[in-house]
């Protein structure tokens, strides 16, 4: 342990000795992870994807083409390069679809995150600056939604709201945000008894400016591990939602509502059930990727 | 530690109250009229109208309902269903033990596989088992499992033909219900004998490889961290000075020890396994209670949906309190 220590701090002088910047230093150690590169890089081409999907995608991802019904994929017999990923029951491309849902997963993860990251924040920071009964209430509140498993939660929100991206969006959101509260909580619970924080109080600090710009930015590291988990968590559990009818309707060609249409096909077209769920799997795959090597890199505790 | 017990208790107190608050929320928070859109056009008919309003226990004060609702379930009364017209806690319990038979099947797979496999890893570290292990196990942690039911079954049963697509047991079996799980019920069971059996047996072992996946992966990964832990201790070292042999040290030193956080995973893991349960049972059409949620959530049958809440945030609350308490008897350390 002591080790360990002594040789973190022999690196972090060496590079400061060097001219490195936390930057560059965070870079160096995130590049020794395999896994995270593969996750980086994985993420990168979702994403580049994603933006240009109207771009790159070759066909309208609701035009129907009545001569391509369940066309086979180009690399099987009787596929067809005009059709790469093969067609869907009424004929609609399925590559197309799957880009398209490409920008339609990765937005919805987004906006799952910034619902969940941003509110989670606020009450995980308030609980634990302020603690006493805000902080009981607070946490009575969040022990109540992890008491209900996060799909049931989801699909009982949803279940109130109705049925529809949006509604399965918020109701994702919702059931993200204890994850955040609890760890925020735990971080400010900490950071606040240390010596940088009393100084700032006895400068005249306002308890908004102490938490949000004094506390918060140390609490950023563990936030930004949980949020980019969070990311591959709510792309899951809305595309589960999508799957079981009370996310995207169709036609929309969000991957788990085409699972979903592609179920009763799955014996005599099982490529159209293959393809969206080999996406989401691969998304939530490289953000796991990616969201275990930022942890790595960017907590020093846990460096080997 | 009786103490201790009872401080647990009396903390869970306020987030069952809480639960019970939420699930009796939820019809009410429908946006628009709950019984119009559960009566359809039967609804303009006033009379009608007023007998579900009053059937539902929303012609009351809200303060009234509520206690009224409260009483009845500390008496075990959920209502009844308004497709099926039965008691909910009648149909939860006819459904409980089809997601209880998978749900212990799973994890069975999950842990009989999963702590070798992650005993193996630790000790054969930075081998290329190692590496194909834990990356296996990356892929399956992130594997969204509705997916991968449909793959299993196009795989073993479409393609293959090796097991049934869905459903608990062959048709022509008539099972007496002794316990309601099907494995034991069918052994049981005179005529069905053996087959029976293998046909339960059969329909089940998809559905819990699919629900077990993730288990299995995060019982793999945790079981390796905590074994690589508890190998780097000195009594490890002392044990193997001694001139113990290695497979002993690792079975009977490290293995102990390093059980303490798997188990506490194990139990943090119930509320996956509902979710999971959900999900699997959807695929496979197996008639439990996830398969009975999410029914009731398309018909609108709004008491199933408060009744069918309330029994699973119990079970999950239930199950965290033990695990709980298993931990601090485990670690006397942590009990203070």
């Amino acid at each position: 342990m002591s080790d360990s220590a002594g040789q973190n701090t022999q690196t972090i002088i060496l590079s400061e000795l060097k001219g490195e910047t936390p930057w560059r230093e965070f870079w160096h150690s995130f590049c020794q992870n395999k896994g995270a590169l593969i996750g980086l890089v994985v993420m990168t081409l979702f994403v580049i994807v994603g933006i240009f999907a109207p771009l790159l995608s070759p066909h309208n991802p609701t035009e129907l083409f009545a001569e391509a019904l369940r066309l086979p994929p180009a690399f099987m017999e009787g596929g067809q390069w005009r059709y790469a990923l093969g067609s869907d029951d009424v004929g609609r491309d399925i590559l197309s679809r799957l880009i398209h849902g490409t920008s339609l997963s990765l937005g919805i993860g987004l906006m799952v995150v910034t619902v969940s990251l941003f509110s989670g924040t606020l009450l995980g920071l308030l609980a634990g600056y302020f603690e006493g009964f805000l902080d009981r209430s607070i946490m009575r509140l969040t022990d109540i939604l992890m008491a209900l498993p996060s799909t049931l939660l989801a699909i009982v929100v949803v279940s109130v709201l109705g049925p529809g991206l949006v509604n399965a969006v918020w109701a994702v959101s919702i059931v993200a945000i204890p994850n955040y509260v609890r760890l925020v909580r735990a971080l400010v619970l900490t950071e606040k008894k240390r010596q940088y924080v009393m100084a700032a109080r006895s400068f005249g600090s306002g308890h908004w400016r102490t938490m949000l710009i004094e506390i918060l930015p140390n609490c950023l590291a563990p936030i930004i591990v949980q949020a980019t988990l969070g990311l591959s968590e709510g792309i899951l559990n809305a595309a589960a939602l999508g799957f079981l009818g009370l996310g995207a309707q169709p036609p929309t060609p969000e991957w788990g509502t085409m699972l979903a249409d592609a179920r009763p096909f799955m014996e005599s077209a099982p490529w159209m059930v293959t393809f969206p769920g080999l996406c989401i799997l691969l998304v939530v795959l490289g953000l796991n990727l990616l969201g275990d090597g930022l942890r790595d890199a960017l907590d020093p505790r846990l460096k080997r | 530690m009786i103490k201790l017990i009872l401080k647990k208790i009396v903390n869970i107190l306020p987030t069952l109250l809480g639960i019970s608050v939420l699930a009796f929320l939820l019809i009410r928070l429908v946006p628009g009229d709950p019984i119009m859109l559960l009566l359809g056009e039967r609804g303009a008919d006033p009379q009608v109208y007023a007998e579900m309003k009053a059937s539902l226990g929303l012609d009351k004060p809200l303060f009234q309902q509520y206690f009224s609702f409260l009483g009845n379930l500390l008496h075990g009364d959920l209502g009844n269903s308004i497709v099926s017209k039965r008691s909910v806690m009648e149909e939860f319990m006819d459904r409980f033990p089809a997601t209880l038979e998978l749900g212990i099947v799973a994890m069975t797979f999950a842990v009989i596989l999963g702590i070798p496999f992650g005993i193996l890893a630790a000790v054969k570290r930075n081998s290329i088992f190692d590496y194909s292990l834990m990356g296996t196990s990356l892929v399956g942690y992130s594997m969204p499992i509705f997916w991968w039911g449909l793959m299993l079954i196009i795989l073993f049963s479409v393609k293959l033909g090796w097991t049934p697509v869905s459903g608990r047991i062959a048709v022509e079996f008539e099972i007496e219900r002794h316990t309601g799980l099907l494995l034991i019920d069918s052994w049981l069971s005179e005529e069905g004998g053996k087959d029976a059996f293998l046909s339960a047996f059969s329909h089940l072992i998809l559905p819990a490889i699919a629900m077990g996946t993730i288990p299995l992966a995060v019982v793999a990964r945790m079981t390796r961290s905590s074994m690589l832990e508890v190998l780097g201790e000195d009594y490890i070292r002392t044990a193997r000075a001694k001139g113990l042999p290695y497979f002993i040290v690792v079975a009977k030193h490290a293995l102990r020890n390093a059980l303490v956080p798997i188990i506490t995973v194990l139990g943090l893991l119930f509320g996956s396994i509902v979710t999971g349960a959900i999900l699997t049972e959807m695929i496979f059409s197996w008639p439990g209670i996830g398969k009975w949620m999410v029914a009731s959530i398309n018909a609108r049958d709004y008491p199933v949906i408060q009744g069918g809440v309330i029994m699973i945030a119990m079970m999950v609350i239930f199950i965290n309190t033990i695990v709980d308490l298993i931990y601090l008897w485990a670690n006397p350390r942590m009990r203070q």
